[in-house]
């Protein structure tokens, strides 16, 4: 089967956030930059699914040059290939990033069966870009997924709710748009690592849409930093923390 | 007209669609507009009233046979269809799941753009919004410019506020579905074999970090004695393989909302304080005193989990708390 799996580059999660000077971007320079997490889990999902049943996946990528490191990244994973749709660096907003995605897949050679996208990007988190790929191709999409099997040509997939899980049957060819938790990504190894800087990755330019959303600036929150009350240094504490609950009525 | 999809239960209307009824009031009166819900299923005009006390003035509910379960394009076409019919300038929806997956579809149909995670919004030519992003570490403004201008709003961020009125007037709408709406449905609800309260509905949350070492056997312990408590993780102790990841509090993870949250040897990475932002109060037991969960939580004790907890479950029981 061919799987198309969509990445993007993002900073690394987890680091503390500080902005350029014009306050439109995160400030990168003592950043490195990954696969967002969400997105991590579908290169898995494809590569597992691939090593199931055969065939072969595709790692896209929207963005600047740079990002062919994640596509690299996606390649050591076990991906087969990779697809940059370049944009010079130049911000592309939800709308005309799912379009620009949607004509790199019309045009590519390979008929998907599959594509996987993450729920949301870890760092702009618009949450519609796998879906409007969908309906640009006129290709079901089940969204949030976070359990995915197939029988024979349909998809059954899974989405987490409180006390459950609801499940979805859609026939392929489909979108699907997972979280994290879906499954464990590999670590790849040194010797993937060195085969993917030589595996071979397309480059081509992304057309212009319109968005119609205009980022203004960005800002970081005030957080209320002010120290905890200390109930004490010691297990001996239990009885101030036992005071609390009370106090706060859980108990 | 500001249009608002809007999701309920048994229970009645969801939380999270409660705040984002909260903005779609301000929205509406900053417009001088009326207010209005659209939900889906059975016995949806049993939630008028409660839909009333937060503002809005009708409901509508889609009737059609297709629709008995959840699909998400096909709601989405009764929405596109409802709006158009009724001149909505304005849909808004709830982050959740099903809010956000609609609302998408909503969007490519009307060939419009989506903000997502919407907190607040400045009415003007162009919706002036704020949004979050990075899970909420990082504040977006931006301008919204659309024909229609589709929002889902942040959960867990804005108070659903009881304003009082009358129950929404209710009416039905039939939309006109094709095939190609219906190719995904909800199949089937699968109950979890999971034993205890779901994270995002318990009142109390004990959650362990990299400081229990793999060890989860007192923080268990201590959820056992707390009415409504369950546990959570860090993604250190998931990454580590001692929980499951739907354990996991954080930005990729769960995100709760409790009375109280007691994190245990849990250091407070921007990431996990994400997922648990929304907690009224913070209890954090760490052995650092540096740690950066000592400046995100209300009260805290400055020692070891593994005695800590079982001392405060054993105090419990003492003073006649036992579950």
């Amino acid at each position: 089967m061919e799987i198309l799996t969509a990445i993007k580059r993002v900073p690394e999660t987890g680091a503390k956030v500080s902005l350029t000077e014009d306050r439109t971007d995160i400030d990168t320079t003592s950043l490195g930059f990954t696969i967002s997490p969400h997105e991590e889990c579908a290169v898995e999902e494809g590569v597992q699914l691939v090593e199931e049943q055969g065939g072969n996946v595709t790692a896209l990528t929207m963005g600047s040059p740079e990002a062919t490191e994640q596509l690299r990244e996606a390649i050591a994973m076990g991906a087969d290939d990779g697809i940059l749709v370049e944009t010079d660096g130049e911000k592309r907003g939800p709308v005309a990033t799912a379009k620009a995605i949607a004509d790199e897949v019309d045009a590519a050679d390979a008929d998907f069966d599959l594509l996987v996208f993450g729920n949301e990007s870890a760092d702009s988190a618009n949450h519609h870009v796998g879906v409007r790929v969908a309906e640009e191709l006129g290709l079901p999409a089940v969204t949030g997924i976070k359990e995915l099997d197939l029988d024979g040509n349909t998809l059954v997939a899974e989405r987490e709710i409180p006390g459950g899980a609801e499940v979805f049957e859609v026939d392929l060819p489909a979108v699907v748009t997972v979280k994290e938790g879906l499954n464990d990504p590999r670590y790849p190894s040194m010797r993937a690592k060195m085969q993917a800087r030589k595996a071979s990755v397309d480059t081509v330019a992304a057309e212009s849409y319109d968005d119609g959303l205009e980022l203004v600036e960005l800002e970081v929150p005030e957080t209320d930093d002010s120290a905890a009350e200390i109930l004490g240094d010691s297990p001996e504490a239990a009885g101030e923390a036992v005071d609390v609950l009370e106090e706060l009525e859980v108990v | 007209m500001v249009l608002t999809y809007v999701e309920y239960d048994d229970g009645g209307v969801d939380d999270v669609s409660l705040e984002a009824l909260t903005l779609a009031r301000d929205v509406a009166d900053a417009e001088g507009e009326s207010l209005e819900a659209i939900a889906f299923g059975a016995d949806a005009e049993g939630v008028a009233a409660e839909l009333g006390a937060h503002g809005v003035a009708s409901l509508t509910t889609v009737d059609h046979g297709d629709l008995d379960g959840y699909a998400p394009e096909g709601y989405a076409r009764a929405i596109v269809q409802y709006a158009e019919e009724s001149g909505a300038g304005t849909v808004i929806a709830p982050g959740t799941d099903r809010g956000a997956e609609t609302l998408s579809h909503v969007a490519a149909k009307l060939d419009e753009t989506m903000a997502a995670e919407v907190t607040d919004v400045d009415v003007g030519d162009a919706y002036e919004i704020t949004r979050q992003r990075w899970g909420g570490t990082l504040i977006e403004h931006a301008e919204l410019h659309a024909d229609t201008n589709l929002l889902t709003v942040a959960a867990n961020e804005l108070s659903a506020a009881d304003t009082g009125g009358d129950p929404a007037a209710v009416s039905t709408f039939t939309p006109d579905l094709q095939p190609s709406d219906l190719r995904v449905k909800l199949d089937r609800v699968e109950e979890s074999d999971a034993e205890g309260i779901p994270l995002a509905e318990a009142r109390v949350v004990v959650s362990g970090g990299r400081g229990t070492d793999g060890d989860f056997s007192e923080i268990d312990a201590l959820a056992e004695r707390v009415p409504n408590a369950a546990v959570g993780s860090s993604r250190a102790a998931v990454n580590e393989g001692w929980r499951p990841h739907d354990d996991q509090i954080g930005q990729t993870g769960n995100k709760i909302a409790p009375e109280l949250y007691v994190p245990c040897g849990i250091s407070g990475a921007v990431q996990h304080m994400v997922g648990c932002k929304g907690a009224e109060n913070i209890l954090a037991i760490n052995t650092d005193p540096e740690a950066a969960i000592m400046q995100k939580a209300d009260y805290a004790i400055v020692a070891d989990l593994h005695e800590t907890a079982p001392a405060i479950a054993e105090e419990l029981e003492a003073r006649g708390h036992a579950e």
